[in-house]
């Protein structure tokens, strides 16, 4: 089992209170609360990110996300708005629901390798998309609006989270838990890849055929992985629904599906806190070529050219320690 | 001696090809069986059958009284019948040690969730496994290299790690897929010697697939000859020598390349 060594502790220390306290504590006195907006998609998209690079972990490259993170918005929106679901509740449940239905998707298409997975994966976006515009409980194209906001969460009159509608500012709220979401999906991630789930994908990314003969039951392996990858797609769409308080049939579509893969091979497919910085970069990295207009895409698609050939193990191979834990 | 593994009228056919065709032969426990026989001559086809990487048309492979034949490879290998693999197939971007560590999936007590959690299981897992890693190394002989990448060792090493690999899982059957090819003589008597030793410190019985003669008639108890889907003979060593019909397969043909 890893231990932590007081590098990688202080590392640990920064990095919470960082986003905490350091970060509200500079909006707050600088005024750009539409910092915290940004900052909260950040960690979300960070939490779809993380999910994608598992399953590049077992070698299958998952253009795919979006389809999961919009069934968990939808997931989460109709638990909210037709079954009167308390938010808290309906969370786990979307990313449950879009696990599930990973896994029946992922049987058939999980035998697929290389490009032929990442083909099928592709168009997965744009199935769920079609099928959300046709469903009636979906709304079709209308989408689901005017979600309410979480509502408060007590335990023996205890208020341990406030109901977000009452609160002065809701979007620091948000940030808060989707930084907490994400302090948790990473933790657990690091936690994943270094246990023996890790070093069987590990294993598996590196040679199937060789997995299998030392007795590594290797479809349940990737249904598994699959299953958590789009668990964390749908945590993460249904927060998003939450914090837009509406989900559309193009609330994430397949440029979407795209970022989150790219979010993985930016930050880099050896680090587990790879999908994190490399979501960071590249949103931020959008936001300051605004700037340049038409040439925005150009250049930002350059950009990337580039930092992928000169760095094509990812942003995290310029890592001073040895904080990323490669499953060793 | 009993009969460990039993291939029974195994037949294999690739649409009109049949590249097996009604194949019986026992392993007997403990012992050292070669298949051999000139190229196509359904070997590997047959290797495959018996670790069910691929499915037989009709017979049937048994270990232990038990079918292992049409089953997935990891029920195969959890039974105790663990294939090796040709070449370069390992762990590229693992040390020889972690893939050792890798390979002892089988011998897990704790679930994948107990060792997320790290309960008390999965913590004494983790330890034997080091345990059972640091000792394999050792009887291979292979300690100056435990921390290598495997993509850094040469050839010979690469089939040694394979081997290493296989008995990780702890077999009772290990199935060697050309463990000579493409070694010198001195490389192949290494081979040889370790592969003896594989089965005589740890009771394992070895069935291999191999081209290289000189070798299979060293370390080979019995030899299985196929040619052209057939079995043509079965036999000790110097039986498969003197066998007329093995003489005309290897050198009654033009295109063969190995001789006897």
């Amino acid at each position: 089992m890893p231990k932590l060594n007081t590098f990688q502790w202080a590392g640990l220390a920064a990095f919470l209170f960082a986003v905490f306290f350091a970060v509200p504590a500079f909006v707050a006195a600088s005024g750009r609360t539409d910092l915290y907006y940004t900052l909260t998609s950040v960690a979300l998209l960070s939490i779809a990110s993380a999910g994608v690079w598992l399953t590049f972990y077992i070698g299958r490259i998952n253009i795919g996300q979006g389809a999961f993170a919009l069934i968990g918005a939808y997931a989460s929106a109709i638990l909210v708005t037709k079954a009167g679901m308390s938010f808290w509740l309906s969370l786990p449940l979307a990313g449950l629901f879009a696990a599930g239905v990973a896994i029946l998707i992922g049987l058939p298409i999980l035998r697929l390798r290389g490009v032929y997975f990442a083909m099928i994966s592709l168009v997965l976006t744009q199935v769920v998309t079609l099928t959300a515009l046709a469903l009636p409980i979906t709304n079709g194209a209308k989408g689901i609006t005017s979600i309410p906001l979480p509502g408060a969460v007590s335990v023996f009159g205890l208020t341990l989270i406030p109901d977000f509608a009452t609160l002065e500012n809701p979007r620091l709220a948000f940030y808060y838990t989707a930084c907490a979401l994400m302090v948790i999906t990473f933790a657990a991630m690091y936690r994943l890849v270094n246990s023996r789930l890790g070093h069987l994908c590990r294993s598996m990314q590196q040679n199937e055929e060789l997995a299998a003969s030392i007795g590594v039951n290797i479809a349940y392996i990737r249904i598994i992985v699959f299953a958590i990858s789009s668990f964390l797609g749908g945590i993460g769409g249904a927060m998003f629904g939450s914090i837009a308080q509406s989900v559309y049939p193009s609330s994430f579509q397949v440029a979407d599906s795209v970022n989150f893969m790219l979010n993985c091979f930016l930050g880099g497919l050896g680090y587990v806190f790879g999908p994190m910085l490399g979501t960071l970069v590249l949103y931020f990295g959008w936001d300051l070529l605004f700037e340049l207009g038409r040439y925005q895409l150009l250049v930002y698609s350059g950009l990337l050219i580039i930092l992928m050939l000169v760095l094509p193990n990812g942003l995290l191979s310029l890592r001073l320690g040895k904080g990323g834990g490669q499953g060793r | 001696m009993s009969n460990l593994l039993e291939v029974r009228h195994v037949t294999k056919k690739f649409g009109g090809l049949t590249a097996n065709n009604n194949i019986s032969f026992n392993v007997h426990e403990n012992e050292i069986l070669s298949v051999i026989g000139p190229n196509g001559a359904g070997k590997s086809t047959l290797f495959k059958m018996i670790s069910s990487f691929l499915p037989t048309t009709s017979g049937e492979v048994l270990f232990r009284g038990e079918r292992i034949s049409n089953l997935k490879p990891h029920v195969v290998a959890r039974k105790g019948v663990v294939r090796t693999f040709q070449e370069t197939t390992i762990f590229k971007s693992m040390t020889v040690r972690e893939s050792i560590v890798v390979a002892q999936h089988l011998r897990a007590r704790a679930s994948l969730a107990g060792y997320f959690w790290g309960t008390k299981t999965a913590h004494e897992d983790v330890d034997s496994f080091g345990q059972y890693a640091d000792d394999l190394i050792e009887f291979l002989g292979m300690t100056p290299i435990a921390h290598e990448l495997a993509s850094n060792l040469p050839q010979g090493n690469l089939r040694a790690l394979g081997i290493a690999i296989g008995l990780a899982t702890d077999p009772q059957v290990l199935l060697l897929d050309e463990p000579f090819a493409g070694m010198n003589h001195d490389e192949t008597m290494k081979m040889v010697n370790l592969v003896r030793k594989v089965r005589d410190d740890r009771g394992v019985t070895v069935l291999l697939v191999e081209h290289d003669m000189p070798a299979v008639m060293n370390i080979s108890d019995r030899i299985v000859v196929l040619n052209f889907g057939e079995m043509i003979a079965e036999g000790t060593p110097s039986d498969i020598q003197n066998n007329d019909k093995v003489i005309e397969a290897y050198l009654g043909s033009a295109d063969d390349e190995i001789g006897i």
